[in-house]
């Protein structure tokens, strides 16, 4: 069975020019990410996990090397296609929810479906079914400040899914949430990447991702230090029942 | 495969009206020294109109009330024309109502860089989030324009009554008024979009990576 590889990174490096001084922050990544797998990019602070995240995201550009999405190098993409690639391939999660203050849960939600040209009345259906998917049918009149951090993250998970992308990227998912609630965000992520076959990218230091990747990419000092597949992972880490 | 990206306008207002409405207070501020600065044209073009509307009544006296009142009229002549102190009184409050109207949506744009890179992200165009601006900036001037221009016309309508009597309730020049809340109303919009084009662009610059971004 051919795999197919999704995101191929080849020879990335990023630097930052900071004025006086340039941060070699990005130090040669190669790597090769096969569609439908659940990955955990981890890493300590500063040590490029960030960076590398928003090259394979599309949201920057490498100072050499290349990135490239379904065998597209997105580097030569034009600002409309690379509008509609984060449209309809790629959903994102950040850490700070980023959900739209003005907008309730269900036009947030209905929002990239908008963009994609999706009509009114099935972009709505669709919404619909998403936030019933992630446990929010009721709230979907409310607005973020009138939901949980917990339950905003959940909108955006169901936003991330709303065009059915081919990868979704995870900034860091549970960094503002409390264990519990950041347990039942990996679970729910870990549920739909299964069940529409998305392959999950998530940039992370928290260890409670581990138990549900299919694969662990070490980052440290911009370099790939190991990759781990699952049946590597050893993991003991306490738990809240 | 659909290669499209759309914004449709219906959804564009709706997004541009709930910007206003939930920033409503701040949107009151920024709008209030428009309706001033529109209220202060009007009022100038209306009180000359009026003047004018006394003049074309035909009646000799109008001639003795208009320079009592303060115009500059000679005996013979037949139209009211604005004097060059009025013109730049007006034009130097329409532009300090332009730079407030700059400095208010560049905080705006400032304050929602999140949500801008957020949007972005979601694949939208950089010409949606002009439009985003662009569309707030209309609904704020029209309907600071439409205030200013009322507000402009009433106080014109009670100050000339003073000065130049209660003909000018027989000789009422709605042509005249009529078309100075056009101009008026015209201007307002216009300066609110000119304040807003550079601060759009800037918005529409941003990089998505900024909705990243956990400090600012």
């Amino acid at each position: 069975m051919t795999e197919k590889i999704i995101v191929r990174v080849s020879g990335v490096t990023k630097d930052f020019d900071l004025g006086k001084i340039v941060v070699n922050v990005l130090k040669g990544i190669d790597l090769e990410i096969v569609e439908g797998k659940y990955l955990s990019i981890m890493g300590p602070s500063g040590s490029g996990k960030s960076t590398l995240f928003n090259m394979i995201g599309g949201l920057d550009k490498p100072t050499s090397g290349k990135v490239f999405i379904d065998e597209v190098d997105i580097a030569q993409l034009d600002a409309y296609e690379l509008a509609w690639l984060r449209c309809r391939k790629i959903g994102y999660i950040f850490q700070t929810f980023n959900l739209i203050p003005v907008m309730t849960a269900l036009e947030n939600v209905t929002l990239p479906m908008t963009f994609a040209g999706v009509a009114n009345d099935d972009a709505i259906e669709q919404g619909m079914a998403l936030l019933r998917q992630v446990g929010l049918e009721g709230r979907h009149a409310h607005k973020p400040t009138e939901l949980s951090g917990g339950q905003q993250q959940r909108v955006a998970v169901a936003r991330a899914l709303a065009n059915s992308p081919a990868i979704v990227l995870a900034d860091e998912p549970t960094g503002n949430l409390d264990l519990k609630t950041g347990e039942d965000i990996i679970d729910l992520l870990k549920e739909l990447s299964s069940e529409r076959k998305v392959t999950v990218i998530s940039a992370t230091h928290d260890y409670k991702m581990l138990n549900v990747s299919d694969q662990v990419i070490w980052i440290r000092d911009g370099r790939v230090e190991k990759i781990q597949e699952r049946s590597e992972l050893e993991i003991s880490t306490g738990g809240l029942e | 495969m659909k290669r499209l990206i759309a914004l449709p306008l219906k959804k564009s207002l709706e997004i541009a009206f709930q910007s206003i409405r939930v920033r409503f207070f701040r949107s009151l501020v920024t709008t209030t020294s428009l309706v001033l600065a529109v209220a202060f044209l009007c009022f100038m073009r209306c009180c000359n109109d009026f003047a004018q509307a006394l003049l074309n009544a035909g009646d000799i006296s109008a001639y003795q009330t208009l320079i009592k009142a303060g115009y500059d009229v000679g005996f013979g002549s037949d139209v009211i024309i604005a004097s060059a102190k009025q013109r730049w009184i007006v034009t130097l409050s329409l532009l300090v109502c332009i730079v407030g109207i700059i400095n208010a949506q560049l905080m705006s744009v400032t304050e929602r860089f999140r949500e801008i890179g957020t949007m972005k992200c979601l694949g939208a165009l950089d010409r949606f989030i002009v439009r985003l601006f662009v569309l707030e900036a209309l609904m704020q001037g029209l309907a600071g324009s439409l205030i200013g221009a009322v507000l402009g016309v009433l106080t014109a309508l009670i100050s000339s009554s003073f000065n130049l009597g209660a003909g000018i309730f027989q000789a009422f020049p709605w042509g005249l008024i009529g078309w100075s809340i056009l101009i008026s109303m015209l201007i307002g919009t216009g300066l609110s979009l000119a304040g807003v084009i550079y601060p759009a662009i800037l918005a529409a610059r941003m990089q998505p990576v900024e909705a990243m971004r956990l400090e600012q």
